[in-house]
């Protein structure tokens, strides 16, 4: 795996499927199929291959993340970049999210990491598809504990 | 240059001012007066919950005539969000969608 610079951190999230791999590749990788859980996309399966996901734009967030197909070793291994898009594209987030399906004897782990987050990327509201009126209902519930 | 998350979270902790700050944040640029009848407290005690809001970085002003218009800044509650957090959470719901996806496809 590639080594990350030492100034950036990621998110990992990791489940065991009951469901083979291939299935699994099929759910990452159609474009109909990805929309079902994840976004409307236009993904292919093709190294080089520029997408973009989108959703409802949002008071501060256009809503779009622009994506470029890096890896794909089916069905083992995808990754893409996943980065803010337009204006929102030199201060918002560049990542990378690379999934890793290994096969187990009931299924799929299934692992996906995105990487490249800064600890000082504190310019930059695209709002994690979470928007303004969730983000501040969180804010609430943050502050609440805080008293005056 | 941003506030400190200290600073932020001390101004919106006060409920009349964070009701403010949403107003504004929602319904775009207002004048003084306008926040006034809206909030239901004296033109001084809205004056002096601006004059917070915008030492916090969060609001911006703009005098026309006699009227100040003030408007939500937005990027003022950069320092707050928390990129890992909010993608954590975002990818465990996803996954809950793909787990249904998986259990409703066929092979």
């Amino acid at each position: 795996m590639t080594k990350l610079a030492s100034d950036t951190r990621s998110v990992i999230v990791e489940r065991e499927l009951p469901h083979a791999p291939q299935k699994v590749w099929r759910a990452l990788t159609e474009s109909p199929l990805i929309e079902d859980w994840l976004m409307k996309n236009d993904f292919q399966p093709r190294r080089g291959h520029k997408f973009t996901f989108r959703a409802e734009p949002q008071p501060y967030w256009n809503g779009v993340t622009d994506c470029e197909v890096l890896e794909i070793e089916p069905p083992t291994r995808l990754s893409y970049s996943w980065n803010a898009s337009g204006a929102e594209a030199a201060t918002g987030v560049k990542t990378v999210v690379t999934w890793t399906l290994t096969p187990t004897g009931s299924g799929t782990l299934l692992r996906m990491e995105q990487s490249g987050f800064r600890p000082d990327q504190d310019n930059n509201y695209q709002g994690a598809h979470y928007g303004w009126p969730k983000f501040i209902a969180g804010l609430e519930r943050t502050v609440a504990g805080l008293g005056d | 240059m941003h506030a400190a998350p200290d600073l932020i979270f001390r101004t919106l902790a006060d409920p009349t001012r964070r009701a403010i700050f949403e107003r504004l944040a929602q319904g775009g640029e207002q004048t003084v007066h306008r926040l006034t009848d809206l909030s239901g407290v004296s033109q001084p005690a809205v004056s002096k919950h601006l004059g917070l809001l915008k030492q916090a970085g969060l609001v911006r002003d703009r005098r026309a005539g006699r009227e100040t218009h003030y408007s939500a800044q937005p990027e003022g509650l950069a320092p707050l969000i928390d990129w890992m957090g909010h993608y954590g959470a975002f990818w465990r719901d996803r996954f809950d969608r793909l787990e249904d996806l998986l259990n409703r496809m066929d092979q």
